[in-house]
């Protein structure tokens, strides 16, 4: 039991397989991650809050979304109906779910597959049966994704602020600096998107200097 | 405590004769790693789940093989589905015939599948039965060393004849 003053990440985990879910559920859950596995892509965007084919539909049920939180989604890629990769999209198109970073998995090592998931924005590619090192991936992203939202919500905070407290000509330089802040931004991604698939191409784990599974839960 | 060190010395050999053997991979040892006491059965739980998959899906194949017109796109959705869920426990050899399996299958090779159904089941079969005899040795003697304590469980582990009977 950790001292958790943070609460804990929620991971939404997708696939179809009963074996796959009971084991990523487990892996997941060891590292201390609070867990909810569906099997199917309909089921995750339902969870999500978000109506197959009305993308564009967060004011109809924004309070579903907001009552559940989901910090990043782990999806297979090989499902039927709904694959992995269209879960992606659908997500990646949706404007209140895009920020969620994705995980696909697949048993198959298809490096034009790889290229497309992580070109339409997968944080990663996890080739199964999933370890406990590629678990040990995940936190950055979602660290990353919570640090956006809170850097977005203190800049509309600050906004605000201005904007109230514009009786006198005050300046506003927080308008300039998202535009940029998201250029620099979607740079960075690409570059780190370069660097994920080298890493993968090349079977490196920047993580492998953590200590190893011990069986006790990680904070 | 000796003697429980002296069982998991001899569940490690077998473990490890499964692997030399190839039935197990590392994927099995990643189970156990998983294991822990929030979970105690979690092994035992999920092999048990590979067993009924498994069974389901040998079902499925041989119905979709004896069929007039073969569904050969339906016969590598099922085998796709073995393969996963083997290699998800690491057993080894199953996961290997249905690599094998899948390529007669693109090549809609109705002899080369119908063999290679035959393999996979004995392949499940043999993996299935070392697995289930692995669970049954560490439950049947942790009960025995339960009942009769350490100095005699210490004994009975020297017994060739006691070997025999539950390996």
């Amino acid at each position: 039991m950790g001292m958790a003053t943070e609460s804990q990440f929620h991971v939404l985990a997708v696939d179809d397989s009963l074996i796959d879910r009971k084991l990523i559920e487990k892996l997941l859950k060891n590292s201390s991650y609070q867990v909810t596995t569906v099997d199917s892509g309909s089921k995750a965007l339902e969870f999500l809050g978000l109506h197959e084919n009305d993308p564009n539909t967060p004011s109809v049920s924004p309070n579903s979304h907001q009552e559940v939180e989901v910090n990043l989604i782990i999806t297979d890629y090989c499902m039927p109906g709904m694959t992995g990769y269209d879960l992606l999209k659908k997500i990646k198109e949706s404007s209140s779910l895009r920020n969620i970073p994705v995980v696909i998995m697949s048993s198959e090592n298809v490096p034009s597959r790889i290229t497309r998931c992580l070109e339409e924005g997968a944080e990663e590619f996890f080739l199964k049966p999933v370890q406990i090192s590629d678990v040990n991936r995940l936190k950055p992203h979602m660290m990353k994704a919570k640090n956006k939202d809170q850097q977005q919500e203190n800049q509309e905070k600050q906004e605000k602020q201005d904007e109230e407290s514009e009786e006198t000509e005050k300046s506003e330089p927080g308008s300039q600096q998202p535009q940029q802040q998201h250029q620099q931004q979607q740079q960075q991604q690409q570059q780190s998107n370069n660097n994920k698939r080298k890493a993968i191409e090349e079977g490196l784990s920047p993580d492998r200097t953590r200590p190893r599974y011990s069986g006790l839960t990680v904070v | 405590m000796d003697g429980v060190v002296q069982l998991q010395r001899q569940l490690l050999d077998y473990t490890a004769l499964l692997f030399q053997e190839g039935f197990l991979n590392d994927q099995f040892t990643q189970l156990q790693q998983l294991q822990d006491e929030t979970n105690p059965d979690f092994v035992v739980e999920v092999v048990s789940l590979f067993f009924e998959d498994s069974e389901r899906l040998l079902n499925e194949l041989a119905n979709t093989l004896d069929q007039q017109s073969i569904d050969f796109r339906k016969v590598d959705s099922h085998v796709h589905q073995l393969k996963g869920s083997s290699s998800s426990i690491g057993a080894q050899r199953v996961q290997n015939v249905c690599i094998a399996f899948r390529n007669f299958c693109d090549a809609q090779n109705t002899e080369g599948c119908l063999k290679c159904l035959q393999q996979v089941k004995n392949e499940y079969s043999l993996v299935k039965n070392k697995l289930e005899t692995l669970f049954k040795v560490r439950k049947t003697s942790y009960q025995i060393f339960l009942l009769f304590g350490d100095k005699l469980f210490r004994f009975l582990l020297s017994s060739p004849t006691f070997l025999l009977v539950f390996l």
